[in-house]
């Protein structure tokens, strides 16, 4: 890591999120909506490149972690009399934390196909239990609730505009890339891809590789939470159908269309599909999934370092 | 209760067996070529549809059972050379995310092809009998007795078939079966098409006892992974004791919660092998 190549990665940090910042102000709202939205799932697909990209388990559970988030800051805002913000996010990331905490505890045995069919047997597990108590989680039909508006205690309070509420979320979104960047870089980054590249050796030099994969699971969910407590926030409703088994498969796709190990490329991969959803789906409703469950199988296939992954090579060229 | 109780153990090893026959395709697909097919329960749905094509032509049952596994095998076929072959060798993680990637074409396909409202298949065999204080139909017993059939048919053709024979060589060593002049990437291929083919020939076993639709795919699968992990990845014996014993769980379990809750119980029957026995509950502890 060169001082040269750390500017050069700094520049184009604020360079990209300042483009962020201000091209929502000249876009129409739907669009302007659209753009947080992305940046939420865009989140979504970094915290889980923690497990695919870095330490090479693949999740399809994900949505356990999302909905979690969503569904804990939906309680926190429902409960409280004067919905507080920073609650629901506390809230949302403690129910993540819990899950996450569960789910790894399971994680430290299984690798590989294994991990990959618990996760997604959890978060069905998830899934029907919110799906069946409709007492407490409405059901089917779901939850509604306000948003809450932006406050710093004991100072101001402001209600959300959908700029200023894009900001805010723009902004949790690069810190949490860049605490993500910094802890892949880390010691602690370095193991988890030995993890990847090879298990066994990994424990031979001395790793206790169960402790890694625990902490990787639980900063993983921790994430993914976050952008769930980010989606209640923005839509003002939870329902079933984000802690079902779509959202996780989404999330893989948003993986392997980026370029898993990346962080940036899940973003993009994120950005790259919820687009291309938006632009088929005026045309071709749900079958939209019909060419672009092709083109995802067609890029496993030939294109396993996904777009960023294949431009970057390009480039060196 | 006690006679709820037997006619539990009734529905739920005929859901067992229905379930055996799924699970033991995608058994041996891992088996053979560890390959974890995330589309298999989307090959059970296409197979159920193409039955309810045929037997709404036709008019006989049969016919639609022989048309669905011959049209999905040689289905199977062709994914198998198309997506799964350049695959060899890679890591099996890389065949969940295309095999993944495949469902999702799958189900959109028969979304648009057959429309979103649900289809059935007619009982081909008419008539009920009297089992305490319902009457059964005879269909359900048959359906399992069909899907024991076919499992036992497998399973003597790999004991005895020369194909069979490649099949297991193949499972055992694939280099030393290569190296005996067997054609190891088309056994790869013709497991493939066998497991799908088994696979259609489940869904329309089981469409005559609840509706078609192409949702009903992922249920399928996440079923199927369920039973061949308890009963033990590439165990065909196990898989369908798995597959037995997972259902009569989910069906004792429904007298006592609604049967959308009872699945719960499975899953924690997963959660609870992969914990004590991670090599499956049904095959010997390795020494």
């Amino acid at each position: 890591m060169n001082p040269r190549t750390n500017t050069g990665f700094w520049i184009g940090f604020v360079v990209v999120v300042t483009a962020l910042a201000v091209v929502p102000l000249g876009l129409p709202e739907f669009w302007r909506k659209f753009l947080t939205e992305i940046l939420i799932w865009g989140l979504l697909a970094m915290s889980s490149d923690i497990l695919i990209g870095y330490t090479g388990m693949v999740s399809f559970g994900h949505s356990a972690f999302f909905g979690l988030g969503l569904y804990g800051a939906a309680a926190a805002l429902l409960v409280l009399r004067s919905p507080n913000l920073w609650i629901a996010l506390a809230v949302g990331l403690a129910a993540a934390a819990v899950v996450a905490m569960f789910v790894a505890y399971f994680a430290t045995r299984l690798r590989d196909i294994y991990f990959a069919i618990t996760t997604l047997v959890f978060s069905q597990i998830f899934y029907v239990i919110i799906f069946t108590w409709t007492d407490v989680t409405g059901g089917e039909n779901g939850l509604y609730f306000t948003q809450p508006p932006f406050t710093i205690p004991g100072i101001f309070s402001i209600r959300f505009s959908t700029v200023s509420l894009h900001w805010f979320v723009l902004a949790i979104v690069a810190l949490s890339y860049l605490a993500l960047r910094r802890i892949t870089q880390s010691p602690f980054g370095m193991v988890l891809q030995s993890i990847r590249e090879n298990e066994p050796r990994t424990r031979a030099i001395g790793y206790h590789v169960e402790r890694y994969k625990i902490v990787a699971v639980l900063l993983s969910g921790l994430f993914a939470g976050l952008s769930g407590t980010l989606y209640a926030i923005q839509h003002r409703f939870a329902a079933p159908d984000f802690v079902f088994f779509t959202v996780s498969g989404e999330v893989v796709i948003y993986n392997v269309m980026g370029g898993m190990g990346t962080l940036v490329g899940p973003v993009v991969g994120a950005a790259f599909f919820l687009l291309l959803r938006e632009g088929l789906s005026r045309f071709w409703a749900e079958y939209y999934l019909i060419p672009l469950g092709i083109a995802f199988t067609l890029m496993v296939i030939f294109m396993p370092q996904g777009l960023l992954g294949f431009l970057k090579r390009r480039v060196n060229q | 209760m006690f006679e709820q109780i037997l006619v539990q153990t009734v529905n739920g090893l005929v859901n067992g067996m229905v379930l055996a026959l799924v699970a033991s395709g995608l058994t041996l697909i891992f088996g053979i070529m560890d390959v974890v097919n995330f589309a298999h329960g989307d090959l059970v749905m296409l197979g159920a549809f193409t039955g309810a094509v045929t037997v709404a032509h036709t008019g006989n049952f049969w016919l639609g059972l022989l048309v669905a596994s011959l049209v999905i095998a040689a289905f199977g076929a062709l994914l198998q050379i198309t997506t799964l072959r350049p695959l060899i060798g890679r890591d099996p993680l890389t065949t969940i995310i295309a095999t993944f990637g495949i469902s999702l074409v799958l189900q959109k396909y028969a979304l648009w092809q057959f429309g979103p409202t649900a289809q059935n298949i007619p009982q081909p065999i008419p008539g009920r009998f009297e089992l305490f204080y319902l009457q059964y139909p005879w269909y359900r017993l048959g359906a399992a007795v069909m899907a024991g059939a076919i499992i036992g048919a497998l399973y003597l053709f790999l004991k005895y078939g020369k194909y069979g024979i490649w099949i297991r060589a193949t499972t055992q060593d694939r280099v030393m079966a290569s190296a005996m002049g067997i054609p190891v990437p088309w056994v790869h291929t013709g497991v493939f098409a066998i497991g799908s083919a088994m696979a259609a020939a489940s869904g329309v076993l089981f469409a005559p006892l609840a509706a078609v639709t192409q949702t009903m795919g992922f249920d399928f699968t996440l079923r199927a992974f369920i039973v061949v992990v308890v009963g033990g990845m590439g165990n065909l014996g196990g898989s369908i004791l798995a597959a037995l014993f997972i259902s009569l769980l989910e069906a004792y379990a429904s007298l006592v919660v609604s049967p959308s809750q009872a699945v719960i119980v499975s899953f924690v029957a997963l959660i609870l092998t992969l914990l004590f026995r991670p090599t499956g509950l049904f095959v010997p502890t390795p020494k």
